[in-house]
Order: structure tokens, then sequence, then C-alpha cells
């Protein structure tokens, strides 16, 4: 197909529409027996036009085409070991560490030492868990957000929260990131859990190290000042959002070890540092 | 870009004969699965090292996995936990072992509760064996997954990028192998999930988050239950500022998002809306930077991307609100025909199957537009275009009607298409056995004679008529033949 030498150079200089040519349509044209009117056209979804076009959309899927650039091997490095004070995690690659430190260091809660998977629920944590103000306000109004992104609803209990996820939100009804408190700190209506059969049986289940099994303080009061400044660890690309709450300071001393093989205390209970 | 390790499908060690082979066999059952409607197909990613790969995996039974797993669970040393993990995920590439894992009733809830722990070793093999499970063929593997996905979407917003990664296949793989795990998962909250995720600055999520998407809104009941939630999110936005064109973009995210957009606007559900936020002042520029990568034989594998641009815009046009877009591309952009001339080059020597989408976006633009159909005449575009018609019927097809679409606009326009090459190339399809190809020549020739009527005079000294004639006894063309021929000789 041969192209007008002129049109690379059309793309490339800057819009602009030609003068159109004057229209003047005769009324026989079109008329019967002829019937071609000028149309733009649309294609619905399953139409058999798209054919090719999704079928070599799914070649590419299932990687049958050729690539069009491999990335380079992970190269693998001397094992090198967590930086983070008392950790004794060592690696080999370095995406298993970042996984590591986000799954470990990071998101903790300086008060009671928990993990969490993502700042959105260390965020509510801190609020209902350590939160003076908070807690007075919910003996008042509905606080317990729900948890699910987007969805405004606002209960009176942790309880009533987890009710309502589970039913309209179809979450498990042990979901691991919403467990209930169980401090011996002043207690809240409604926020102990009674200890049912399942959550026993299904605590002798748990792993050794689970997150939010990890000892309490049970406190309810904040701590006293800002622990220190976490960073990203050496040798990881920048790109953190840690907000200015004091909470959120992860803790440079005594991190969370991996424990070696004891079942986890029961929640709520731990033996002062 | 393309980081993932070649599929299953991919067998190793082929010659070049084979692969073509085994290729066609692929496009053969995809073709019947469209067909059928039941176009599935899945990511898989193996982060294993080659060698690895090639070591022959066994299938495991009930009491292996249960052996693994309870190694895995309890475990003395860390190694041997994540060891028992792996052996267990390898088996789990097996369809059999699937099989049985699903079998087993606490193996589901094991395998969760290792994904959910602090170990992240563990958690990262256990997210694998999820993902090798989410391949599966079988609606029935992907259901018995349902109990994990609440985890998965909670883990699209860690702040680790592999995990993330794996964990968006996983669940695009879900997603499209069963309408119970989609039914789960929209009051789960995935589409407000996805609008964060999509935020991401890495780009390896951003493509896996594409993926994810696609798959979704691929699903047959998308139109009504899912694509009204994804255009209430800020999902639209992001998407579109992902395919803006420019140094930044990444193919590979691209390529997925194209295919998201095009999915949402062909289910033609609130297409006003996304010309509202800017679909068309993204697309256009991005089909000139396509064309201008062809130029710059920058173009492997730009066919995946131009497909979706073409369609998107294609379709766009047919809505009312596209009459009045202004932004970078003003209606009768010049630069528009030549970026769409340039990629069907491409696509005939490339992907000639894309020719139709190509001359489609011809049709939309030119059709109701003098200054297209102008610009098609002033830039020396209809001999180019007549070097289509030989390729196939359904390209005949299209490159005459948009000639119509030009000769119907009156004499000023007939004047620039004869004298010239346009006579032969239509005697030449005029004597096609394609009912639908001589149907559209018939018109064409029709407008030609009436706005032109020398052209009538040399379409009898070039023994047209001998050609019309050969004609006159098909049911569908007869009336039109006499018609034309009455034209012609008596004007």
């Amino acid at each position: 197909m041969q192209l007008p030498p002129a049109l690379g150079a059309r793309l490339a200089k800057g819009p602009g529409a030609a003068e159109p040519l004057p229209v003047e349509r005769d009324p026989v044209a079109g008329k019967a027996p002829f019937r071609f009117a000028a149309r733009r056209v649309r294609f619905p979804r399953e139409h058999e036009f798209f054919e090719d076009g999704d079928v070599q959309r799914h070649l590419y899927l299932q990687d049958v085409l050729t690539q069009v650039a491999e990335a380079p091997e992970r190269p693998r490095v001397r094992e090198f070991p967590c930086q983070v004070a008392g950790c004794q995690q060592v690696f080999h690659v370095l995406e298993a560490y970042e996984h590591h430190y986000h799954t470990q260091h990071a998101n903790v809660c300086s008060v009671c030492k928990r993990t969490f998977p993502s700042s959105h629920l260390l965020d509510s944590h801190l609020l209902e868990w350590h939160d003076t103000l908070f807690l007075t306000l919910a003996e008042r109004q509905d606080m317990y957000q729900c948890l699910v992104g987007g969805c405004e609803e606002k209960f009176r209990t942790s309880r009533d929260r987890k009710e309502h996820m589970v039913a309209c939100h179809l979450y498990p009804v042990d979901f691991r990131f919403d467990r209930p408190k169980k401090s011996k700190g002043p207690s809240m209506p409604g926020v102990l859990a009674p200890m049912s059969a399942e959550a026993l049986g299904e605590h002798s289940q748990q792993l050794e190290g689970d997150a939010m099994e990890v000892c309490c303080t049970g406190h309810v009061t904040p701590p006293p000042a800002p622990e220190g400044q976490s960073c990203t660890p050496p040798g990881l690309p920048g790109q953190r959002a840690y907000s200015h709450s004091n909470y959120r300071l992860v803790s440079m001393a005594g991190p969370p070890k991996p424990a070696s093989g004891a079942t986890p205390p029961l929640d709520g209970i731990c033996a002062p540092s | 870009m393309w980081r993932r390790q070649r599929g299953r499908f991919r067998p190793v060690g082929c010659g070049v004969e084979e692969l073509r082979r085994f290729r066609r066999e692929r496009e053969f059952a995809l073709r019947k699965a469209r067909r059928d409607q039941q176009l599935v197909s899945k990511r898989l990613l193996r982060a294993d090292p080659p060698k690895e790969a090639e070591r022959v995996v066994s299938i495991l039974g009930e009491a292996e996995i249960q052996q693994f797993l309870r190694l895995a669970q309890r475990g003395t040393e860390e190694k041997e936990r994540e060891k028992a993990l792996a052996s267990l995920r390898q088996g789990l590439q097996h369809p059999e072992t699937q099989q049985a894992f699903i079998r087993l009733e606490t193996s589901m809830r094991t395998l969760v509760g290792l994904l959910t722990s602090n170990q992240a070793l563990l958690q990262l093999e256990a997210a694998r064996c999820l993902h090798e499970l989410s391949h599966s063929d079988q609606p029935v593997v992907a259901e018995a997954c349902l109990p994990a996905t609440s985890y998965l979407l909670t883990y699209l917003s860690s702040h680790s990028p592999d995990f993330t990664e794996l964990c968006l296949y996983t669940l695009g793989n879900l997603i499209v192998g069963s309408e119970a795990v989609r039914k789960q998962l929209l009051p789960q909250g995935i589409v407000p999930a996805l609008a964060v995720c999509i935020q991401s600055p890495h780009v390896a999520v951003q493509e896996a988050l594409g993926y994810a998407l696609s798959q979704l809104l691929q699903a047959k009941e998308a139109p009504e239950k899912i694509i009204p939630a994804v255009l209430a999110s800020t999902l639209p936005q992001h998407l579109l500022q992902l395919l803006q064109p420019g140094p930044k973009l990444n193919p590979g995210v691209a390529v997925e998002f194209a295919w998201c957009l095009h999915y949402i606007i062909c289910s033609q559900v609130n297409n006003a809306l996304l010309i509202t936020l800017g679909a068309l002042s993204t697309l256009g520029p991005l089909l000139l930077d396509l064309a201008g990568a062809v130029e710059r034989t920058e173009d492997a594998g730009l066919e995946l991307l131009a497909c979706p641009v073409l369609r998107c815009l294609s379709n766009l046009l047919t809505e009312a609100a596209a009459e009045v877009v202004g932004g970078q591309i003003q209606p009768g952009d010049e630069r528009v025909l030549a970026a769409l001339f340039i990629l069907l080059r491409f696509f005939l020597h490339k992907q000639p199957s894309l020719l139709p989408e190509g001359l489609w976006l011809l049709n939309n633009l030119t059709a109701n537009s003098p200054s297209f159909c102008t610009s098609l005449l002033s830039l020396d575009l209809i001999e180019p275009l007549l070097q289509l018609l030989p390729v196939s019927n359904v390209v005949s097809v299209l490159v005459l009607t948009v000639l119509c679409n030009v000769a119907e606009k009156g004499p000023a326009y007939c004047q620039q298409l004869w004298p010239g090459p346009l006579l032969p190339s239509v005697l030449a399809t005029l004597a096609a056995s394609d009912t639908e190809v001589v149907g559209q020549s018939l018109e064409l020739l029709q407008l030609l004679f009436l706005y032109q009527p020398e052209a009538a005079q040399a379409f009898l000294q070039q023994s047209g008529l001998e050609v019309l004639d050969r004609h006159k006894e098909e049911a569908q063309l007869q009336d039109r033949v006499f018609a034309l021929r009455a034209t012609a000789l008596h004007g």
C-alpha cells in the first residue's frame, strides 16, 4: 500500500482541517432501488465483527503471541539480613525482602505492635482501639465505620459493624482484620465478643506469629511521645505516605520477631516488656 | 514490559513449524469459544526459575496435600514450612491436584490462614498456591477460593507491589472463572478497591489491575451489574489518565486499559459520560501517537493496542455528544486521517484481520463529515484506499462504503473521483462474485454517474455494460443492475 510521501509530514505538523468542498445532494441519489445512506455505524459487544480482534487479544493473554520484550531475570544476590533492629530474617531476593518489610515492619501499631496489611486498616485500628476521644464519642453516636472501601455506613458497636459486613458485603464472619477487642482495659459495651467454641476451635488452628494475635498492651491511653522516625528501609525505592499521626511510627526497638513455635498469648494478655 | 514467564500453554523446545501449528490450533479453539460466547482466557504468573519448571512435577494426592499443609502450618523450621508450601504449589499445577485439594474440607481454610499470616514468605507462597488454583478451567475450583476473596481485596492496598500484582492476577483469573465469584466480589467492594489500587505508581501493578478489570468488564452480566458501578467510581478518570500518550505511556499497561475502555464503551451504558470525562481527547492523540510509533518503526506489538483504540473511537463517534467535542483534536483534523492510513498500511503488513476495524473508523469519520471527505481527496488518499480492494470481500465492501461517503456529497466531490484510478478499480469489483461487493459497487457507480455524467461515458467505453450484465439474474442485484444500465445509457 503506497502512501503519499507527504503523509508522515502531515502527521507531524499541527492540527488543521480542510476547507470542505461544497455539498450538493440530488434527491434522486439513494432512491430505490438504490439504498445507500452515509451513516456512522456502531457494533455491540458480541458482534462477530469483533471476532478477529478478540481472538488476537486472547492469544496475547495466553502468552502465545511473541512477547515484545522480556524483562531480565531477577538477580539473586548474596544473602542479606533485614535492616530492622532485632529482626533476623535473611533474604536472597530483593522483592522478598520488600514484601517481608511491608508485611512485618510497616503499618505497625506502635501501641500494641499489631501489624496490618494496609494503612487504612491501621488507621481504623488506631482510632477504635487507642483513641480516647473516639471511645467517648462512641458512647453517644455511631462511630464504627464499615471497613469496605466506598461504604459510608457507621455503627454503634464493632459487633454491629461486623454483622453489616457479613450481611451486606458477604465478608467472612471470622475476617482476620476485624477481630473484636478483648482487652483488660476499660470495658466498652458491645466490644467484647464472647469466646465462642468456634473462636476457640479456630484459635487452635492459628499460626504462631499471626499478626493480629501478637501481644498488645491492653492500655487505651496513647503513648507519651513518638518513638522515632521511620523511613523506607535502606535499599528500597521510596514511595511511602506516612501520616503525621504519632501512633503510626514504627518502633525501631523490639519489633515483633517471628515467634519460634509457641502458641501466641490470648488477646489482651501480655507480659510487660 | 512483559514480565511474566511464558504460560503453560507454550511448549518448550518447539521448532518454528510446530509453533505455527500450535498457534493455529489455539486460534481455532478461541474462535470456536467466541462463537459459543465462552471466550475465557487467563493469565498465569510463574515466578519459578526456568530449570525448576522443567523438572517433572508429580500430581499430589489428598494425603500428601494434607501433609504439606500441616507442615506449612505447624513446622518448626521456617525454611521447612516454606518448602512444604512450595511443594504444594508445584503440585497444584496439575488439575488432579487441584481437585484433590478442594475435596479436602479444611484445606482452603488452612491456606487462607497461611495467606493472612505475617510470615512474609509463607504468605507469598500461599498466594502463589491460590494463583495456581485460580488458573483452573473448572468453575468449582474457582468457587472453592471464595473464602479467600475478601483477603485478596484487602491486600490490594498492601504496599508490596509484587504481592499486590499477584493478588490482582489471581482475582482476574477467579473473576473470569465463575459468576459466583463475581457475585461475591461486587458486594465485597472490588470496584472501590480497584479505584484505590489504580493509583499505584508501580507499572506492574497497573498492568495487573488492567487485566483484572478487563476480566470483570468482559463478564456477560457486566452491562447491567458491573459497568454502572465502574462508571460511578473514579476508575474511568484514572483509566483515561493511564492512556495519556507521551513518554510515560507504558504499552503493557495501555493495552489492558484500552481493552477495559472498549468493553465499557461497546456495552453502551453511558458513553456520554466518558466523553465528558475526556475520552475523545485522550483517544484522538493516542491514535496519532500510535501512528508516530509506526513511522519510527517502534511498532512491536502495537496492533494489540491499536485494535481497542480504533474500536473505542469508532463507537464513541456514533454518540451525539461526540459532535461538540473540542480539545486537541478538532473536528476534521487531518492528522487523524494521516494517522489512520499509516495504521492501515501497518495492518496490511502485520495484521490484515484488523483492516476492517480501521476502515470502520474511516467510515465513521467520513460519513457525516464534508471536511474529512475533502481531506481524503486533498491528501491523495483515494488511491491507497483503492489498493486495499483486493484484500478480502469484507475489506472491499468497507472501502466501497467509504468511497460512497465521499461520492454522495455531490458533484464537487465526484469531480475529484473521476477521472482517476477509481473507475477501473470499481469495474474490477463489479466483476466479483460476492453479492455484497457487487451491490456496493453498484451504489457507488450510481452516485458517480449522477454527479459526474462523463464517468458514465467512460464506463460504457470500458465495456462496463458487459460486466454489469453478468449480474442481471441475481435476485438481490437485479433492480439496481437495470437501473444503473438505464442511467449509463440514457443519462
